[in-house]
């Protein structure tokens, strides 16, 4: 397929989500926007429940809660996901875009073997005999470095490591060969070393495969390795988002600060004790009428308390939602505990 | 090898569990004094004194007890309190494939009906459809099985018995499928739906609710994030795993109707089979056909959890590399 340039790959608008709760609509989602380019890795970041998952699955189609509402656009190469027809999502879905989940513990069907849940995803877009489709299920767990794929693909779920089942995990999320993939916290389920490798994979996976990532986590650190871009969502709204380098250099927002202080370095002596964000970030029914990081944040002053500041500009594709920088007291730029290994 | 030796102490254990439990209930009812009943009313001191003699009824208990057992399955010559002479064993041989029979019909009834209702229910969630049918199995539960067979009589046998509805309906009793498999059918098919019906409440129910649970588990949001239609991840995955509790309802529910369980059914269709035979030991307090009933019940429960472990091993690959 053709890519032009100027349309990204994915290109999310104003999504909003919101779900029914007691008689009224609780908006968990609101008015994110952003967009993956050609062969990009974005990272979503967030605390847990800012709604990272919500806008995977948003943008999956797969929220079918009932009464919940998703309004806004999703274009995927220029087509608008929102409101398509099911059968023509179900194509897209796992053919173009594919996703791996949290736990790879319970992502697997238990009472089948990973390499029959692999040639189902491929048999269910491809027109293959089961040989042809377990050749390539077969071939595909070997790229993902999964040893001796011929054996593993005849193993149940349970009985493969944490690691390996993210790897054929991710295996079966390219058997189709996706565009993009959406990894929602693919390695926060696995220990460090097994964490490592399978980001490692990850990023080799646009060399490979071609294929743009869309990667969640809550971890500074993961996106600092892996990402282009980073987009800091706080309490459903997009905190700050640009060129993973800016992000990580000039953050634009008090709480994108503090969350980098809260990396744990990689090399080097570990601080006795990281900084942590005090407090927690607000349910989504009691969210405050102005910022939402207003309760927890060091700068909170009157101009924040009114309305949920909205996104400026900082720099080339670079905005944070706070009030600061149109101010002119933005924050002081960092030099980065990390080096970001993505230019 | 061992886990088959285990099973088999098992069963042994359950048995004697069993029947010693069985054994001491019967001598301690007030009124179940087997002698006065099998010498017949107002019989002589010497009559009594020699049918007591006879039947090792002047002896311990325990000696009692080891009696029966041998009779029951060494020589197999155990004879009824209440019908003298009538030898035990052969009755419930007889008896055994009428209830086996009906049984299994009805469970294919009702494994069939139950599967399709709870899918669709749980496919149809929270529509009209779903209440509907969950309604339906409610009624179904709280029906109680001899009331709806004695109406089904009713309905069938009397009132509409000359309608081309019902006119093919048999009178009450059973037809060897040797002898004649239409009438064999025709027998069975209302006691088969009859005995069905609480189980389809019961069973639709459980399997709306497992697939409901399960439609929020991670696997099934992996299966629909690959692009399956809904039916297949609802029957492929949702269905399939839900079966391993399916199968082990099953197992317990099959076993003890097979056993004796469908007593109510039997008797109300005039099936005779085991549970007919039991119902009419425990209304003549005859302890040797209901030792060897519950004997008979107790084994196919044994049985049948070693059915549903075989089963279980082919369902689920988590038991497998357990075992
Ligand atoms: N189906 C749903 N119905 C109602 N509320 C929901 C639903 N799914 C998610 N939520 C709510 O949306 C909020 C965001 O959830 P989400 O799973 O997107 O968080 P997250 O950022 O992925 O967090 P985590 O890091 O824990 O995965 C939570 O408060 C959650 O309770
Ligand atoms: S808008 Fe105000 S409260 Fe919100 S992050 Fe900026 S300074 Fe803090
Ligand atoms: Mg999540």
């Amino acid at each position: 397929m053709q890519a032009d340039p100027a349309i990204p790959l994915l290109d999310v608008r104003d999504l909003c989500v919101s779900f029914p709760a007691r008689g009224r609509m609780v908006p968990i989602v609101e008015h994110v926007s952003f967009s993956v380019p050609e062969a990009g890795i974005l990272g979503l970041v967030g605390e847990s429940g800012s709604g990272k998952s919500v806008t995977a699955m948003a943008i999956m189609g797969l929220i079918d809660t009932p009464g919940a509402q998703v309004s806004g656009s999703v274009r995927f190469r220029g087509r608008e996901l929102v409101g398509l027809p099911p059968r023509q999502m179900r194509r897209l879905r796992g053919r173009d875009i594919a996703m791996i989940f949290q736990d790879p513990m319970t992502a697997f069907t238990p009472v089948y073997t990973i390499g029959w849940q692999i040639d189902e995803q491929i048999r269910a877009h491809e027109r293959l005999s089961r040989t042809q489709a377990r050749a390539r299920t077969v071939r595909i767990l070997g790229d993902m470095g999964v040893p001796d794929p011929e054996r593993v693909a005849g193993r149940y779920p349970h009985q493969l490591s944490g690691g390996l089942r993210q790897r054929a995990m991710i295996a079966m999320a390219l058997s189709c060969n996706p565009t993009l993939l959406i990894a929602d916290e693919p390695t926060t389920a696995l220990d460090v070393t097994v964490q490592a490798q399978i980001l490692d994979l990850i990023r080799s996976l646009r060399g490979t495969y071609g294929s743009s990532v869309l990667l969640i986590t809550h971890d500074m650190g993961v996106v600092a390795q892996t990402c282009d871009a980073t987009l800091v969502l706080y309490s459903g709204r997009v905190a700050e988002t640009g060129p993973s380098g800016r992000v990580f250099g000039h953050p634009g927002h008090p709480y994108t600060a503090a969350l980098l202080d809260s990396i744990p370095p990689l090399y080097g002596p570990r601080p006795d004790r990281l900084p942590a964000i005090a407090g927690a970030p607000p349910q989504p029914v009691e969210r405050p009428p102005g910022c939402a990081f207003g309760p927890r944040c060091a700068h909170v002053h009157a101009a924040c308390t009114t309305a949920p500041p909205a996104l400026a500009p900082l720099g080339p594709g670079h905005a944070a939602a706070c009030v600061l920088p149109a101010e002119g007291t933005p924050l002081p730029p960092r030099t980065p505990a990390w080096g970001n290994t993505c230019p | 090898m061992t886990a088959l030796l285990r099973r088999a102490g098992q069963t042994l254990l359950v048995l004697l569990g069993v029947s010693v439990l069985v054994f001491g209930v019967f001598f301690a009812t007030p009124g179940a004094d087997p002698t006065a009943r099998i010498a017949g009313r107002n019989a002589s001191p010497q009559t009594m004194e020699k049918v007591r003699h006879e039947y090792g009824f002047d002896r311990p208990l325990p000696v009692q007890y080891a009696i029966m057992m041998k009779k029951l399955f060494i020589t197999r010559d155990l004879a009824s309190y209440a019908n003298r002479g009538e030898r035990v064993v052969p009755e419930i041989m007889q008896a055994a494939p009428v209830t086996a029979c009906l049984v299994c019909g009805a469970a294919f009834i009702w494994v069939t009906v139950s599967i399709a209702m709870g899918t669709v229910a749980a496919a149809m969630k929270d529509t009209w459809v779903d209440r509907g049918l969950m309604m339906l199995g409610l009624v179904g539960i709280s029906i109680p099985v001899f009331w709806l067979g004695e109406v089904a009589n009713l309905v069938t046998q009397n009132r509409y018995h000359d309608t081309w509805l019902f006119s093919w309906v048999p009178g009450l009793g059973y037809v060897p499928f040797s002898q004649s498999p239409l009438g064999w059918l025709r027998a069975l098919v209302i006691p088969w739906t009859v005995l069905a019906v609480m189980f389809i409440g019961i069973y639709s129910r459980v399997l709306r609710t497992d697939l409901v649970t399960l439609a929020g588990e991670d696997f099934m949001r992996t299966a629909r994030a690959k692009g399956l239609s809904p039916a297949r991840v609802l029957l492929w995955h949702g269905l399939r795993t839900s079966m391993v509790t399916f199968v082990s309802l099953f197992g317990m529910d099959f076993a003890q109707l097979v056993g004796g369980g469908a007593l109510l059914t039997e008797v109300v269709f005039g099936l005779p089979g085991v549970g007919r035979l039991t119902y009419r030991a425990l209304t003549t307090l005859d302890l040797p056909v209901i030792m060897a009933t519950v004997m008979y019940s107790a084994v196919f429960v044994v049985l049948a959890n070693a059915a549903v472990d075989v089963v279980y091993l082919f369902l689920d690959p988590r038991v497998r590399d357990a075992g």
